[in-house]
């Protein structure tokens, strides 16, 4: 019986799951991580799109990977290392007079002084109100109306947190954390380049514009890491390599090809999960890695919950509006005025706020941005691993694109490819004679591949109504399910996506320190 | 993901002959049979009904259905076609108790409660045929079934409008049903139902009721409705046979201790603030849960309760004096408040002013004696009096007819 308590299933390998698998492993637990694909790592991986090019084919930056996790885990030592720090973003100017934002300085496009005042301003402002959620994203959030001690006690660090910006800055927290950034960055900026740039901070991996609200609050969190961006040496993979070789180290087993296809029940608790195959393996618990409407439908099944929780899952708003493009080129691509060290910056097509916004319109009637805002990165100029010698790939998060899209995706999806690198080839004449291949993935893809419900890459939009003690939803948000034996701990819980594996660390001190709701055949 | 389907088989409802617009309700199908009966021609509203509060006078109404036999119109009782084949699983993760003890050809009475655990309504589940039944309960509900159909193979339809009823209840409804030709009929048990072949039709009976006596409901399609009216009245003549109205119903249901949803408890998604809905066992309907399905809503909830120990208790109080203490406060006998009387009634029966109240625990248990403040008023004189009280186990009414099969003759 002690040993069938030790045993602890995790499903999916994606980097939250080997982190809850390192932190349960360095703990005793008998750990085993069930990966649906052939390698580790979800939507944080490397892979070949074309023979002998690679690409991050899911997240392609890194700036959220949780401090205290990398420090736990001693993920450095264990090999992680960076191709790009601190990397400069350049907003694109189609006339090649670019805008270079790097940190709180700026440069080119004409900028005036005035922006450059409150550019370190805003940066001032907004770095300090990513700290408080910073101080969040590693807690187990509180629960709201407990008795419980430790719920008001997390609950009372943040009030206390928000008190202590001091009356000013508090005052601004208040009336910025829920509006939209248009009217921020009207507020404090001129140079529409800059502007443009900026609202991607809060509308990027979102179903948002810059005019929604909560994409203040998309900007905080997305700043929350507090750390510049970065390129792992090797792709985003790297990153998800290390973690498995961590917890490998601890312990873990970590199995790939092996699909989880259901969630096995003994009476009110889980008693372990079925593979694809038919295999069966006994676990008294449970943490899956799977966003919450793929746990608690597909694997669990909807009558296994109570109807109102079942509700509550059904309605969490995530359908991606996200698609990925790769690009495989033979040759260094030339952009308007951008030398080759400026080309390995984080490169953004947004010109400005309003051609975001128009680009978000068509999303909400089911269709994609006839004029699509981009992130671009070209990691291959500093990793050649990625690429044979002299070839190049090109990354770029291009939006929107919706889950939904009226006209479907299967002929649409290569009539957006085109428009993208029509896009690209306003800033870079002579891309499309450099293709090799291409590739996009549309969210109904993303689904797919990384088997994320709706193909939101968040598993879950970011927004104040889905975050903390509401993420994924409210008796769920502490990592326990309300199913016994059973808990999350991906990107659908709090703090939310983006490479963190903060949710996974959570998770594992939420597992650690669980007890049942005991019932009378329990 | 399950579907939701309208059940083709439930025909749709020929609105234009309702003329509900006119009366902005609509009339029951045995309207044209009420209504000469309805002498006091006052009309309540029951869901989207019209419904006679008294056809002549609740007392009398009361005591044919004690010494008679009473004819109660139940077509607005809200019904719920479910079928499929997760009908009874979708059930069984609806309601607190097992469902699958209900077999086909019975009724078995029910509560359903939201996550929280908190009562949502009280109700009867008709088990019709394999994989069918009808849940009636006296609130609606279809946004609440649907949102449980998430996950179940089930057809779900409302038959409100697509069946009529009545309730022949009282000590000569089994002699008069034997007399309009239902053969067989006395060896119904209570809780059974019976189909017979009646004008052409199906006519079906359950062995059920709200009076807390010998009693049967008649389910029958609308087409149908007037000719049953007649032909009761016609075999139930020498039965003392009467028409009924909801005033007496309270009086009954009250003696018989049967809670009511919006009377007795709030049901719990129609409530807003917190702490004003019951669980089941703050109703005394604990003996309807059942722990030992691995789920159904708001099992988590009872648990926890069932651990921590709940609010309140509902009790029926059997109190001085003949005034019934209706929307009354309850005080011990330290004039300390401990809760409020939900509904009250003098019992002719019982020859009491009876009520069930809703007690702050761990006040309730039997024996205890308490004060009720009644407010009564003679000719729009207000006077008070703190009347004692007793909290009571049995129920004011439970004549041995209730349950015997064949139940004695009259």
């Amino acid at each position: 019986m002690t040993e069938i308590n030790n045993q602890i299933v995790i499903i999916g390998g994606g980097h939250n799951g080997l982190v809850c698998a390192s932190y349960l492993a360095k703990a005793g637990k008998q750990v085993t991580v069930l990966e649906a694909a052939g390698q580790v790592g979800g939507a944080a991986i490397t892979r070949e799109f074309a023979p002998g090019f690679k690409v991050s084919a899911g997240a392609h930056l890194l700036f959220m990977l949780d401090k205290t996790v990398c420090k736990e885990l001693s993920l450095e030592s264990a090999g992680l290392s960076f191709s790009q720090q601190n990397m400069t973003s350049t907003a694109l100017a189609e006339d090649g007079n670019h805008l270079m934002i790097a940190g709180d300085s700026l440069q080119g496009a004409n900028i005036s002084s005035a922006d450059q005042a409150a550019m370190k301003e805003y940066r001032r402002f907004m770095n300090r109100f990513a700290g408080i959620i910073n101080r969040l994203n590693n807690r187990i959030p509180p629960r709201v109306g407990t008795k419980n001690r430790s719920d008001w006690i997390g609950l009372a660090k943040t009030a206390l947190d928000v008190r202590m910006l001091g009356r000013d800055d508090m005052r601004e927290f208040l009336r910025i954390a829920g509006i939209n950034i248009y009217d921020i960055l009207q507020e404090n900026f001129e140079n529409p380049l800059l502007k443009g740039a900026l609202s991607l901070d809060g509308v990027l991996g979102t179903n948002l514009g810059p005019r929604s609200n909560n994409s203040v609050f998309c900007a905080l969190h997305r700043l929350s890491g507090l750390q510049g961006m970065a390129v792992p040496r090797g792709g985003m993979g790297a990153v998800s390599n290390t973690l498995a070789m961590v917890a490998k180290q601890h312990g873990a087993t970590i199995r790939t090809s092996a699909t989880v296809s259901r969630i096995l029940m003994d009476g009110d608790r889980v008693s372990g999960v079925e593979l694809q195959d038919g295999e069966q393996i006994t676990a008294r618990t449970v943490v899956s890695n799977a966003d919450p409407k793929k746990t608690f439908f597909d694997l669990l099944g909807a009558r296994n919950l109570e109807a109102g929780f079942a509700r509550r899952i059904q309605n969490i708003r995530m359908r991606g509006n996200v698609a990925k493009l790769h690009l495989a080129l033979d040759g260094v691509p030339d952009f308007n005025g951008l030398n080759q060290n400026q080309l390995a910056d984080r490169l953004l097509i947004a010109p400005d706020l309003d051609y975001v916004e128009r680009a978000f319109n068509h999303s909400k009637y089911g269709e994609y941005s006839v004029k699509p805002v981009a992130e671009i990165s070209i990691p291959s100029l500093h990793d050649d691993s990625l690429a044979p010698p002299g070839k190049h790939v090109l990354s770029a998060v291009v939006q929107y694109a919706p889950y939904q899209l009226k006209a479907g995706w299967s002929e649409e999806k290569a009539v957006l490819t085109d428009k993208v690198i029509d896009l690209l080839a306003a800033y870079a004449p002579g891309i499309r004679s450099q293709l090799v291949h291409k590739e996009l993935l549309t969210p109904v893809d993303i689904e797919n591949e990384f088997r994320i419900s709706g193909g939101h890459w968040h598993h879950g939009e970011l927004a104040i109504d889905q975050f903390l003690m509401l993420r994924p939803v409210p008796h769920s948000a502490q990592y326990a399910s309300p199913v016994n034996g059973l808990f999350l701990c991906g990107a659908g819980s709090h703090p939310g996506g983006g490479v963190m594996g903060s949710a996974g660390r959570n998770a594992a001190h939420a597992v650690l320190g669980a007890k049942d709701i005991e019932g009378e055949n329990s | 993901m399950s579907q939701i389907n309208q059940d083709d088989k439930v025909k749709p409802i020929d609105f234009s002959t309702k003329a509900h617009y006119l009366t902005k309700a609509f009339r029951s199908p045995f309207y044209s049979r009420q209504e000469p009966l309805n002498h006091l021609k006052e009309w309540g509203r029951w869901a989207d009904y019209l419904s006679p509060h008294a056809y002549t006078c609740s007392g009398i109404e009361y005591f044919a259905a004690r010494n008679a036999c009473t004819v109660f119109d139940l077509t607005p009782m809200t019904k719920y076609h479910i079928s499929g084949k997760d009908a009874l699983p979708f059930l069984n993760r609806l309601v607190t108790r097992d469902v699958s003890k209900i077999k086909p050809g019975r009724v078995g009475y029910c509560c359903w409660c939201d996550d929280a655990g908190q009562v949502i309504d009280d109700g009867t589940i008709f088990h019709l045929s394999e994989n069918t039944y009808r849940l009636c309960s006296q609130e609606r509900h279809m946004d609440w079934l649907m949102t449980n159909t998430l996950g179940f193979d089930v057809l779900l339809s409302e038959e409100t409008h697509n069946v009529a009823a009545l309730a022949l209840q009282g000590p000569t409804s089994c002699a008069t049903l034997k007399r309009m030709g239902l053969d067989g009929i006395e060896n119904m048990k209570l809780f059974d139902i019976r189909h017979f072949n009646f004008e052409d039709t199906q006519l079906m009976v359950s062995r059920t009721g709200f009076t807390g006596y010998l009693g049967y409901e008649l389910w029958i399609d609308p087409e149908h409705a007037e000719v049953l009216w007649d032909r009761l009245f016609e075999a139930g003549n020498l039965h003392g046979i009467k028409p009924m109205g909801d005033e007496a119903l309270q009086m009954l249901r009250v003696e018989a201790g049967f809670i009511q949803a919006a009377h007795d408890f709030m049901p719990a998604n129609a409530t807003i603030r917190t702490g004003h809905t019951r669980s089941p066992f703050e109703l005394g309907l604990g003996w309807l849960v059942d722990f030992k399905k691995p789920v159904f809503n708001g099992r988590r909830a009872l648990l926890e309760e069932k651990k921590r120990g709940h609010r309140y208790n509902l009790v029926k109080l059997d109190i001085d004096g003949n005034k019934p203490g209706c929307d009354s406060y309850v005080f011990t006998k330290n004039k300390k408040r401990v809760g409020t009387v939900t509904s009250a009634t003098w019992s002719p029966s019982a020859k009491a002013s009876v009520a069930l109240a809703s007690l702050e625990a761990p006040h309730g248990k039997p024996g205890e004696e308490l004060l009720v403040e009644i407010y009564y008023q003679k000719e729009l004189k207000w006077s008070r009096v703190m009347a004692k009280a007793r909290v009571v186990k049995e129920v004011f009414f439970d004549p041995p007819r209730k349950r015997q099969t064949p139940p004695a003759d009259f």
